[in-house]
């Protein structure tokens, strides 16, 4: 331990004294243009494997840069290259040109550093980048003659963005950090453009291959926009523009959403990895649909994605409803696939509540026919042989709120007049129409059967079919999202019972007891 | 005119009189019907029929008789009383009435003359009693005799025993006597009595005589025996009367006995020795209730949750906080060298041993009692109080408390032990050494030294001696540390068994200890037991929260589970421990992935867990039969056209679902069973290809017998043939019989055979009979009526002065009635009078004046013939 903390001591002196020593350089290389050459000496700092002299570098490229970005000190307009410059330019001139090389190659070198294997010098390098385009903004390093009129770092924006979509490392973190400037409307709108430009040019390249990486952080910077829902929200500006601000693209929401939809579309074209999809759709509903100019533009991705079978599925009857419910989508055998979805593996999934509360939302229409709601009602039940307790507490009462809206249905649990005349149950589960599955002939003896089952609140809620059901629905939205976790926690909090009941018989051995399960098949050592 | 309604009315009577009741009563001019208002059924009216002239006729008679007798006495003021003897009295004879009379005569006149007369035959009494013989009262021989003049009845006995009043009867037959001479008709009757009474009186003076004749002797007797008692003296002390100094000593000494005898405590009815069968039904009963008590727990009745007793024993348990502890049978078996081998049988025996304490040991102990023990003895025994009526009888009391005495002299009972040890000892000097007391460890670390380098027997037994050592019952504070020492015994087993490799022998040795401290705090056992479960099921969340599945728990886990099974009822409809308990196994059967063998094994010990909680309630567990289905799935080769359906954590296909695929035909042939071992869980080593078969192989007999279990304990349920579905399609389609081992195939078709006889048919579901609810019945408010259409008043005072105000008025009408109808009556008897006195004036006035005109006429009759 000891020598390490010596080192580390070591380094910090060693830290501070580059600190001072750049401090004491961007002081007079900012006080006076005889130092001009010292701008290397940060440059090899920027450069170093230390990655606290790197920090130090930035900071001080950072200062440096704004502060002549401020002074106009740095050359505008198109640059003559470093060796033309030598001849036809006055001192001013030319020390101007260098210093706009000097701060070209610093980009390049920040934009490295994006690439950087440490976040913190990612994060420095990015805070630093965006802080370089602000001031770009403000101080535009083109010729305003060739540029349309309004002023923005676009080259920088795309540099970044294109830096920050790396093919081969996980940027989330950074993009979070990154997420700040997103607030921006400038910003968002040109990074938007900027990844509109950026993913064809690479998913071109790879043929359309997936690239989870890649995709992994396209998907993590889109998701980190918020769009604005209304113009007046549209506010926080980077770089203001003097002339014809209202006019301006990015100032206008239309255009924000165009880009926006255009981004997403562009990117679900191409073939994406299984777990990409799933975060696609959970969040296609709230923060996509809803900020596209023509939501129903995601009709083909959406029952792509509904035939794909599985959780896929699911998530997308989230986006499907939405398109169904706000933008008058005709659905064609909606509910017989819906009907098909219903598999054992529904109930434990990662989705199980958001399906169920859309399945709640699909079937609570008092216009479907007996059928294939009693098809639901009997299919759940079935399936709810092989669910956790957690899925059961949603299941029960989900197929008594089915039965209570239509109460016809009532016959699943109530056939009086048949007691003498037993039957094996009529319903055929590997039936995909529920017009032919013969629901409506059987009776949920499924839930019968869970009225023996081990969790107590399990065994409470089904036997609820023994006497006719009350009149009023279940509230669903209370059991979605338990986790066994806390159902167990129930149990667990609640003993405060005066007594607790002990095992009667006594424990002489581990193995012993309970029927002797355990000792049968297996011995201690 | 007024005589003319009298004659008849006389003649009326006359001929009422002369008919019979019945004859007035058929003749229907006599008869008025009282016409009713309504008919009531079953009341009898007393007024129906009325008969007038016959009422009418009454009350004439009865005013004649009484009214018009006290009319016509009306200012009469004298008035004559015959007061002669028998003079209106018909029935009496003239002879008799003379005779009364005349003896009346005789004793007004003996009673002047007698009144200073000492007569003989007069007795003197006192209270009814003779003077005479109240007299001899004093006479001891007297009351013996008394019962010679039982039932005997004369009329002098009763004379003297009812005094007075029999004076008049003796003076009377006395003076009847003098009379008897002259008169022979009487003679017959009162010689008899006479005779009698004499032949008494005789009889009498003879007894008297006898009497004291007898009195005289005894006296002497007496006389004579006191003169000869002295000489008795010295060999009867006892029947002495005189001696008084000499007799006192001896009376206390009696007198101590007979107090002593009074004073002591009566022997309690003790109930009978139970015969063996008795207590075997006993037993039996106990058992019953308890399972009972466990099935209405399993219902998840609410009910009878207060009556419940505080906390489940066993049924050999003695309720005193002590189980008789290993330790003291260890020492036992060792006496007989056995000091590792008998261990089990031993405890399989231990209730009979129980049962059976030798006299010895009791004796033993009864000599250790002393003051301490016996105030425990007492407030264990106010513990105990209804278990203990139940099998209160003596005997089994005092092996109790045998057994309390062995219990709470714990420190002091292994160098009893040692004593008998000593014989023996040379062979394990090491063991000898254990010290006896321990004090009770203050952290987990003291317990860890504590048991650290012990085999597991000593350690077992040094947690028994710390658990005796600090029984609560000895300090205040013990209780916690006992307490407290649970929760380290949990956190050690725990450390044990996760240990590499597993020291599984020695959680083993430790559980009845953990036992017996569970069933002293089941608070804290629960509460110990509770966080563990807590813990273990937060950090899973938080794995599943990250990754989406998580690892098998480890073996600890899985050891705490299976304490939890034996230290609380599994059966419970809901129960502190053991319902999050399950919910952990089956969260872990449904999250946790299996990716090795060693996974797999962690899954089956979980199933076998889980068949274990559910065996006696018979619940249904969905994850268990998923799990298995999925570990079958992993054994089936081809995994194309599948008919059923995994649930995760198991896929359809992939990575790790050909885990117990074994296509040697060699393994197969080579392969027997035997039971996995629960640190496969942990680590697991197989080098060859053949042992990993092997063990391939095993798991899969594991898994079929797990699910032919539960196919026997689901066999009840309505969708059973649906839930094992999957098994059954898997078993019959892809799991090739030919491919395993012998005893495999059979366990194959045995659990085939077993799924498809349940029943596949079942009755429609129809709600529960329900009872009607019964409509709203209003039951009529009753209000007592007294009298009808009267204003009644509220209290009953009111109602009281109502009635009588209403009796009086009735009374008061009924009175005037009564007087207008004697004034009436009284007015005819006047008017008769008046009318009989005119008619009789009349009668004489015609009389008069007839014999006037018949004078007259006669003078004119004689003047004319003077005339002519």
């Amino acid at each position: 331990m000891a020598p390490t903390k010596k080192r580390n001591v070591s380094s910090e002196l060693n830290l501070k004294r580059a600190k001072i020593d750049l401090d004491g350089v961007v002081e007079r290389l900012l006080l006076s243009r005889k130092h001009a050459n010292d701008v290397f000496d940060i440059f090899e700092f920027l450069q170093s494997e230390k990655e606290k002299d790197v920090l130090s570098a930035v900071s001080a490229c950072s200062r440096l840069f704004s502060t002549l970005l401020e002074r106009k000190d740095l050359f505008i307009g198109k640059l003559p290259g470093e060796e033309e410059a030598i001849n036809g330019y006055d001192a001013e001139e030319k020390y101007r040109i260098f210093m706009r090389h000097r701060y070209n190659s610093c980009l390049e070198m920040l934009l490295e550093h994006l690439n950087h294997e440490l976040h913190e010098v990612k994060e420095s390098a990015l805070c630093c980048l965006m802080k370089f385009a602000a001031g770009e903004g403000q101080h535009p390093l083109e010729d305003m003659d060739w540029r349309e009129h309004y002023s923005f770092p676009r080259e920088l924006i795309q540099a970044v963005v294109d830096n920050l979509l790396s093919k081969t490392t996980d940027n989330s973190l950074l993009i979070s950090r990154f997420q700040e400037y997103l607030e921006m409307e400038d910003v968002r709108y040109y990074v938007i453009s900027s990844i509109r430009v950026n993913v064809p040019k690479v998913m071109e390249k790879t043929k359309g291959a997936v690239l989870s990486v890649y995709q992994n952080n396209v998907f993590s910077l889109m998701s980190n926009i918020n769009m604005p829902s209304q113009k007046s929200e549209m506010t926080n500006f980077m770089v203001k523009q003097e002339a014809n601000h209202e006019d301006w693209r990015a100032a206008k929401l239309l255009d924000h959403k165009r880009a926006f939809e255009r981004m997403w579309l562009g990117f679900l074209k191409y073939k994406l990895p299984n777990s990409m999809y799933k975060k696609v759709l959970v969040i296609l509903h709230d923060s996509i649909l809803p900020h596209m100019s023509k939501p129903t533009l995601m009709i083909d991705f959406l029952t792509a994605a509904y035939d794909v079978g599985g959780a896929i599925s699911l998530l997308a009857l989230n986006g499907l409803f939405v398109l169904i419910h706000q933008h008058n989508l005709d659905y064609p055998d909606f509910y017989q696939k819906l009907y098909n979805l219903l598999e054992p593996s529904v109930f434990h999934v990662k989705y199980r509540a958001r399906f169920f509360h859309l399945a709640n939302l699909f079937l609570s229409s008092s216009h479907l026919p007996v059928y294939l709601v009693a098809a639901f009602a009997k299919r759940l039940a079935r399936l709810a042989l092989t669910a956790p307790p957690t899925a059961l507490l949603i299941v029960l009462p989900f197929i008594y709120n089915l039965i209570r809206r239509h109460p016809s249905c009532r016959v699943l649990i109530h056939k009086p007049g048949t007691e003498d005349k037993p039957l094996e149950d009529p319903y055929v589960m590997d039936e995909e129409d529920p017009a032919q599955c013969r629901a409506l002939e059987s009776s949920l003896w499924e839930i019968k059967t869970l009225q023996k089952h081990y969790h107590p609140d399990v065994a409470k809620a089904a036997t609820s079919i023994n006497t006719p059901l009350s009149e009023q629905e279940d509230d669903l939205s209370k059991v979605l999202e338990m986790t066994t976790y806390e159902l167990m926690d129930r149990d667990l909090k609640q003993s405060q019972i005066k007594n607790i009941p002990l095992e009667f018989e006594t424990a002489t051995e581990l193995l012993k007891g309970g029927g002797d399960v355990l000792k049968q098949h297996f011995c201690l050592v | 005119m007024g005589k003319a309604p009298q004659k008849k009315k006389s003649l009326a009577d006359k001929v009422r009189r002369a008919k019979t009741a019945s004859e007035i009563k058929n003749n229907p001019f006599e008869v008025k019907i009282n016409r009713k208002k309504f008919d009531v059924l079953g009341r009898k009216a007393k007024h129906d029929v009325g008969l007038p002239g016959v009422s009418r006729s009454k009350a004439i008679n009865k005013r004649k008789e009484t009214l018009l007798k006290e009319y016509k006495q009306k200012n009469k003021s004298n008035k004559f009383i015959d007061r002669r003897l028998g003079e209106y009295d018909a029935k009496m004879a003239p002879e008799d009435k003379i005779l009364q009379r005349f003896a009346m005569e005789r004793q007004r006149v003996h009673e002047k003359k007698d009144v200073y007369n000492l007569n003989e035959e007069e007795e003197l009494t006192h209270y009814g009693q003779s003077l005479a013989e109240i007299e001899k009262f004093n006479d001891s021989v007297n009351s013996d005799d008394e019962s010679e003049e039982k039932g005997l009845l004369s009329a002098e006995l009763t004379a003297s025993h009812f005094g007075g009043g029999g004076g008049l009867l003796r003076k009377k037959t006395s003076g009847e006597e003098q009379e008897e001479q002259g008169s022979l008709r009487a003679k017959s009757r009162q010689e008899l009595i006479e005779e009698l009474i004499q032949k008494s009186k005789q009889e009498k003076r003879e007894r008297q005589v006898q009497k004291e004749e007898a009195q005289e002797l005894t006296e002497k007797l007496d006389q004579e025996w006191k003169s000869i008692q002295a000489l008795m003296v010295t060999k009867t002390p006892k029947s002495e009367r005189v001696d008084k100094p000499e007799e006192k000593p001896k009376l206390e000494e009696y007198d101590m006995m007979v107090r002593e005898l009074g004073f002591e405590m009566k022997a309690q009815p003790s109930e009978k020795m139970k015969s063996p069968e008795e207590l075997a039904k006993e037993e039996k009963e106990k058992l019953q209730k308890l399972e009972a008590d466990r099935l209405r727990r399993m219902m998840g009745d609410e009910g009878g949750e207060s009556t419940q007793s505080r906390s489940h024993m066993s049924a050999d348990d003695l309720n005193d906080g002590f189980i008789l502890d290993k330790p003291d049978k260890k020492i036992l078996s060792y006496q007989d060298g056995e000091w590792n081998i008998g261990e089990e049988t031993e405890e399989d025996k231990e209730g009979d041993e129980e049962e059976g304490a030798s006299g010895e040991e009791e004796e033993s102990d009864a000599e250790e009692e002393d003051g301490d023990d016996e105030e425990e003895e007492d407030e264990e025994e106010q513990e105990e109080d209804s278990s203990e009526e139940e099998d209160g009888h003596s005997d089994l009391e005092s092996e109790q408390e045998s057994e309390n005495e062995e219990g709470e002299q714990g420190d002091e009972e292994p160098q009893k032990s040692l004593t008998k040890e000593e014989l023996k000892a040379q062979q394990d000097a090491a063991k000898a050494e254990l010290p006896y007391t321990f004090t009770a460890p203050e952290s987990y670390s003291d317990l860890k030294d504590l048991l650290h380098g012990h085999t597991p027997d000593n350690q077992r037994l040094i947690v028994a001696r710390t658990q005796k050592c600090n029984h609560p019952s000895l300090a205040v504070g013990n209780k916690l540390k006992l307490q407290k020492l649970f929760g380290f015994l949990l956190e050690y087993i725990g450390e044990v068994a996760s240990r590499s490799p597993p020291e599984l022998t020695t959680v083993d040795k430790l559980i009845p200890e953990v036992y017996t401290l569970c069933q002293m705090f089941p608070e804290a056992a629960c509460q110990a037991m509770q966080s563990i479960l807590g813990d273990a099921a937060h950090s899973m969340e938080e794995e599943l929260e990250v990754k989406g599945h998580a690892a098998f728990p480890t073996l600890d886990m899985l050891v705490y589970l299976k304490v939890a099974a034996l230290l609380f009822p599994t059966s419970d409809f809901r129960h502190p421990v053991t319902t999050p308990a399950l919910l952990y196994i089956s969260q872990t059967l449904t999250k946790c992935p299996v990716r090795s063998l060693q996974n797999l094994t962690s899954g089956l010990v979980l199933c076998c867990l889980a068949v274990e909680y559910i065996s006696l309630s018979k619940r249904f567990l969905p994850e268990l039969i998923n799990f298995l289905t999925g570990t079958l799935h992993l054994a089936v080769q081809d995994k194309a056209a599948l008919g059923y359906k995994v649930v995760p954590p198991f896929r359809p296909s992939g990575k790790y679902s050909d885990l117990l695929v074994s296509s040697s035909p060699e393994s197969c042939r080579s392969w027997s069973r035997k039971s996995l071992s629960l640190s496969a869980t942990q680590h697991l080593d197989l080098t060859s290809d053949l042992d990993r078969n092997h063990y391939r192989l095993s798991c899969l007999s594991t898994c079929l017998g797990l699910v032919k279990t539960c196919c026997l304990l689901y066999k009840d349920l309505p969708s059973f043939s649906h839930i094992f579905q999957p098994i059954r399609t898997l078993l019959s389609k892809h799991l090739s019989t030919q491919m395993l081992p012998k005893p495999l195939q059979e366990l194959h078709s045995e659990t085939l055979e077993a799924i498809s006889s349940a029943p596949v048919t079942h009755s429609q579901l129809v709600f529960d009979k329900k009872k009607p609810i019964p409509l709203k019945l209003l039951t009529p408010k009753i209000v007592e009526v007294l009298d009808y259409g009267k204003k009644r008043g509220c209290t009953r005072e009111e109602r009281e002065k109502e009635r009588l105000k209403h009796k009086y008025k009735k009374e008061f009408k009924g009175a005037l009635r009564e007087i207008r109808k004697d004034t009436r009556f009284l007015a005819r008897e006047k008017l008769d009078e008046v009318m009989s006195r005119d008619a009789e004036r009349k009668r004489k006035v015609k009389e008069l004046l007839g014999g006037l005109a018949t004078q007259e006429g006669e003078w004119k009759a004689l003047k004319r013939k003077k005339k002519k």
